[in-house]
């Protein structure tokens, strides 16, 4: 993955406007955070091949960390601190971000055909 | 002598932290091993270092990653084909049966598995306890040992201390040669053990806490 680039992502949010898309939505710091630290929570989440269509993106932030807004008829997606991205070969926006070990925090992937389960 | 053994957790790197040293001292006494691996670690969060895999080529490398490991230490491969982060979700009836099918066939004199509700990951908990129902469900008589793996902080509080301790230092070299092949993971997981000394010796590191191998020898009632 490279570090993202706003006008890049912006143009390939764009790209799926109105269109039938799925979604990975995924946030987590991992199963063992409160087995090393006593006074961290476990947290996370994460939903596969959600499908929606959107009307509206937008790629916000600065610097190292963007926030990515997606505005379907009825609702919204949302995720933060994203950092890295790609197109992948199957023509599947990724988008990442990692913390300073380089381990997954935030991921939000966007594609025409399903990810696979 | 054991006659064959397996070895069953979710993760692929699991078999490498938990039991790689025993699954060596095996191995050289000719027994052989084989480990059912519960799903692809899908979802895990390192990603190399430096970062080599994304969320969706991560289970690829994590495959071949795992045969290589088990090429490392010689034991057979079968993979279960469950999805990372979802085992306590799927039908603990339906996973004890899998296992079981698959014990009946193999015939087994021993079982390693973790110990559910001591084992931190829910992944690890839900394969530890339909491990334990598979193994339950057998007939007496062709029941194998079963050694289940406690890592939680608590662990000897509640449970006494493991009857099984297992010195592997004499296989450490194979041991770190397996958490190794896991590439994508070693880094990050023996890192995220001494987050004091990021920079330290990761073999260091591994020997500190990675030179017995502690088990439960489970008792059905």
């Amino acid at each position: 993955m490279e570090a993202i680039e706003l006008e890049l992502v912006q143009e390939k949010l764009e790209s799926y406007l109105n269109k039938h898309v799925y979604v990975h939505l995924e946030t987590t710091n991992g199963a063992y955070a409160s087995h090393f630290n006593d006074q961290a929570y476990n947290v996370g989440a994460f939903i596969r091949n959600a499908q929606i269509s959107y009307k509206q993106a937008k790629i916000v932030g600065s610097g190292s960390a963007y926030r990515v807004g997606l505005k379907t008829e009825i609702g919204w997606v949302y995720a933060e601190g994203l950092s890295s991205w790609e197109v992948d070969e199957q023509n599947r926006l990724l988008m990442a971000g990692h913390d300073r070990e380089g381990r997954l925090m935030v991921a939000l992937q966007i594609s025409e055909t399903p990810f696979n389960n | 002598m054991e006659k064959h053994v397996v070895v069953i957790y979710p993760h692929p790197d699991d078999e490498a932290f938990g039991a790689s040293g025993t699954i060596a001292k095996f191995r050289h006494e000719g027994v052989p091993v084989t480990y059912l691996c519960g799903t692809l670690g899908e979802m895990g969060r390192n990603m190399g270092n430096p970062t080599f895999a994304n969320r969706e080529t991560l289970p690829e490398y994590r495959k071949q990653e795992l045969i290589a490991a088990c090429q490392v230490l010689d034991m057979d491969l079968r993979m279960l084909g469950y999805r990372d982060k979802t085992i306590e979700f799927e039908s603990r009836d339906e996973i004890a049966e899998h296992l079981k099918s698959i014990l009946e066939e193999i015939k087994p004199s021993l079982v390693i598995t973790h110990y559910p509700g001591h084992a931190v990951h829910p992944d690890h908990d839900a394969l530890g306890a339909a491990a334990v129902e598979a193994v339950a469900r057998m007939e007496e008589a062709q029941r194998p040992t079963l050694w289940a793996q406690a890592i939680s902080r608590n662990h000897a509080e509640v449970l006494g201390n493991p009857d099984i301790v297992q010195d592997i230092t004499p296989f450490f070299e194979k041991k770190m040669a397996t958490i190794l092949a896991h590439e994508s993971q070693a880094q990050g997981v023996l890192g995220g053990m001494n987050q004091n000394m990021p920079n330290s010796d990761l073999e260091a590191i591994a020997k500190e806490r990675l030179g017995t191998e502690q088990f439960y020898t489970w008792k059905f009632s």
